[in-house]
């Protein structure tokens, strides 16, 4: 911790910092991924969660391999692939929206195969 | 002689054509479409057996011409099956015999089974049948000739169950088609066996006598008996099965069931003697592999027809007393087979058996159609509902008369020649059999003429209209093969079919000639005697032998035998144990591993909630175990 805040004051930000921004971030994420019943706030989280990924592309790309460039390169493609992704997922909250009238995560649940245990049981005798 | 192949393509596209118009079309059309096929069919035998038997082939012997052949299936280079057209006496007379019986059989129907519901489908399954039987007595080879086997024994099937809202009939074309298709069974072993050793299924190979095709046979037996006569003996229980050979005969006469010209054509003159064309087919193959086989054949053919014979006296169903007639008959034309040598004055009974079978086509066709136009004009079989009919059906008892007086064996009509010949051969062969024959001959007359005197003389019955004679297009048929039974025996038969291709010149044998006709006569009198008119003394001779009447009645109990042993014996011994450890083992195992997956996947079924972030922590918590076992491990 000593080298951290002695290099933190002395003008030059360690790797470590950043990776700490990016793992608060990541796990703020996860967080907000699991525990917020809002589908829009659940989106928001995965963006969280993948801007921490960028920054932790951009950074191992800064500090380990200077003279190389795929990091930044990477981090550019997911940002691009994260705008793609948001988009299909906006459009489909609106049309959960409009089918259910709320965007609750928890109102979601259609999909699964109602629960009739005892018809299934006869089907198979 | 390319060109013979459309008289097998013709019959299959009428089936097809007909069959998938169904009741598209008017019934008439149908019905004139299926006919002109057959008509053209019938002229393109008669001009393949004109012909045929105008070129004499070299030095006067018939030769077996292929006109067209392809291989169809090739396993190994020995096992490859073709399909093709083998010409030769005997299936150029079939050719002429099924063309001539099915067109009368189509033109007949067109007045007996008039508006009748189904007529298109009957005219496809009557050109199905005549496409399967044509292709039968074409084949090159013996497994094309199992195909067509198989074919002839479906069509026969379809055909008897053609009223299929009659339980008897559906009840009749199941028990015909498992009679013969067991049969057929050891057929195909049969097959088997001879084409394994001989390394051939062609007929060609296996009957040009030469002896290097067979030298793999020789010395190799199972229990004693010769590879060669287990092979022929089990090729002839199939025949056996479709000719209805006792025990096998079970089936014809329930196949009665069907429409009449049905009968006519497929259980009178051509399926039922596909055995005897079989026998006759492999004959040189009999006469010098499996002799004993041979004249087992013979004792085969004479105790079914005994036996049929005595139980056609007693029948009261007139078609069921035809049934048992055809299969005496066809006992008649195995007897032939059976006796007979090769070539030349041996090949007699070959040659009288072949004879037979044409002539006996054509009265037996007649008879049946004959029965036809009286259960069309009575509308009914039994007997007793019938009775001086004469007045009423002019023509339909005249050509009935004619075909009872050719099937008695009186001269001029054609039965006389041909069973004549059948009797001389026996009779050289051995004086007993001979002289069985002789006395199943009289049988044969005395059965037929009580059968005629039943329908057409004696007190008439009341009926719920009078009587008519039948419509023109049943006529028809009836005089012509009356004219060709009447002439039918002059043609210089051994002239064209002999065993070995060479003519031979008839002789009439004086003395069977006389004995058979004095039998015959007798016979004739004896039931004009008791049928004519009402008499006592068939009821009191029922009760003298009291046992035996009321055996034959009850056909002397073989269906119950049948009965019994698969009922009692092998459905209660042998099905019922394995029916019970398929619902109980098998069964059981496949259930119980359905009830464990269920029971699993029932107790496991919360894990899918459907709850994204029930999900995603699941996700989590599994990503940071992996995680830590990686760090820590």
């Amino acid at each position: 911790m000593g080298d951290l805040f002695t290099n933190f004051f002395s003008g030059i930000i360690p790797m470590e910092a950043y990776i700490a921004v990016s793992l608060v971030m990541f796990f703020s994420g996860i967080y907000g991924f699991i525990s917020r019943k809002s589908l829009l706030m659940i989106l928001i989280s995965i963006e969280l969660i993948l801007n921490s990924i960028d920054i932790n592309f951009a950074v191992f790309n800064r500090y380990l391999y200077p003279e190389q460039m795929e990091g930044f390169f990477f981090a550019l493609f997911t940002i691009a692939v994260s705008a793609c992704e948001t988009a299909v997922a906006i459009a489909i909250v609106i049309n959960i929206y409009r089918n259910l009238n709320n965007v609750e995560v928890d109102s979601l649940n259609e999909l699964q195969e109602p629960d009739e245990a005892s018809e299934n049981t006869e089907v198979l005798k | 002689m390319q060109y013979t192949l459309l008289i097998l393509i013709l019959p299959l596209l009428s089936f097809v054509v007909l069959g998938l118009v169904d009741s598209k079309w008017k019934p008439k059309v149908a019905g004139t479409i299926g006919t002109a096929v057959l008509g053209i069919v019938a002229l393109l035998s008669y001009y393949t057996a004109w012909t045929y038997f105008s070129s004499a082939g070299i030095s006067g012997v018939y030769q077996k011409i292929i006109p067209f052949q392809f291989e169809w299936l090739r396993f190994t280079e020995h096992l490859h099956i073709e399909l093709g057209i083998l010409l030769d006496p005997i299936s150029v007379m079939m050719l002429v015999v099924i063309s001539t019986v099915s067109l009368m059989v189509h033109i007949y129907s067109l007045g007996y089974m008039k508006s009748e519901k189904g007529f298109e489908r009957y005219y496809a399954f009557l050109s199905l049948f005549t496409f399967s039987m044509l292709g039968l007595v074409v084949a090159t080879n013996i497994f094309q000739m199992y195909i067509f086997w198989e074919l002839v024994g479906v069509s026969s099937y379809l055909l008897i169950g053609f009223y299929y809202t009659k339980p008897e009939a559906v009840a009749a074309s199941k028990k015909a088609f498992i009679v013969t298709r067991f049969a057929d069974l050891f057929f195909l072993i049969g097959i088997l066996f001879l084409s394994f050793y001989t390394k051939t299924f062609d007929f060609g190979i296996l009957t040009s006598g030469d002896a290097t095709v067979f030298a793999s046979t020789a010395g190799a037996s199972f229990m004693g008996i010769s590879l060669m006569n287990w092979a022929m003996a089990l090729i002839f229980i199939g025949g056996a099965g479709k000719s209805a050979m006792f025990p096998l005969h079970i089936w014809l006469p329930d196949a009665m069931e069907g429409p009449t010209p049905v009968s006519a054509l497929i259980h009178a003159a051509t399926m039922v003697v596909a055995g005897v064309y079989l026998v006759a087919r492999l004959f040189p193959v009999y006469d010098l592999y499996a002799p004993d086989v041979l004249h087992g054949i013979a004792y085969v053919g004479a105790f079914t027809s005994l036996f049929a014979a005595v139980i056609a006296c007693v029948q009261t169903d007139i078609k069921r007393v035809l049934a048992f007639s055809t299969i005496s008959q066809i006992g008649f034309m195995m007897v032939g087979l059976g006796v007979s040598g090769m070539g030349g004055h041996h090949g007699l009974g070959y040659m009288a058996s072949m004879f037979h079978l044409f002539t006996h086509a054509m009265f037996k066709a007649l008879l049946f159609l004959g029965a036809g136009s009286i259960i069309h004009a009575v509308h009914s079989n039994e007997m007793s509902n019938m009775g001086g009919l004469r007045k009423y059906m002019p023509v339909t008892h005249i050509t009935f008369l004619i075909a009872c007086l050719a099937i008695a064996g009186i001269p001029p009509f054609s039965g006389f020649f041909s069973k004549d010949e059948i009797l001389s051969a026996t009779f050289e062969f051995s004086p007993y059999l001979g002289a069985t024959m002789s006395l199943i001959a009289g049988l044969t007359a005395f059965y037929m003429f009580r059968l005629y005197y039943g329908i057409f003389w004696g007190k008439e019955n009341k009926q719920h209209h009078t009587p008519h004679e039948s419509p023109f297009a049943m006529l028809l048929p009836l005089v012509f093969l009356a004219v060709v039974t009447l002439f039918a025996g002059f043609i210089p038969f051994g002239e064209f079919v002999t065993n070995d291709g060479a003519p031979y010149e008839i002789h009439l044998n004086r003395t069977v000639a006389v004995i058979s006709v004095v039998i015959a006569v007798i016979s004739i009198l004896l039931a004009t005697v008791m049928y004519r008119k009402e008499s006592v003394v068939p009821a009191k001779l029922g009760t003298t032998f009291a046992g035996l009447h009321k055996a034959a009645s009850h056909r002397f109990y073989i269906d119950e035998v049948y009965m019994f042993i698969t009922k009692k014996i092998i459905f209660k011994n042998i099905s019922t144990p394995i029916a019970w450890f398929d619902r109980h083992v098998i069964d059981a195992t496949m259930n119980g591993f359905a009830e464990v997956t269920q029971w699993t996947s029932v107790r496991i079924r919360g894990f899918q909630s459907g709850r994204v972030q029930q999900y995603a922590y699941v996700i989590l918590l599994g990503a940071l175990i992996i995680t830590g076992l990686i760090i820590f491990i």
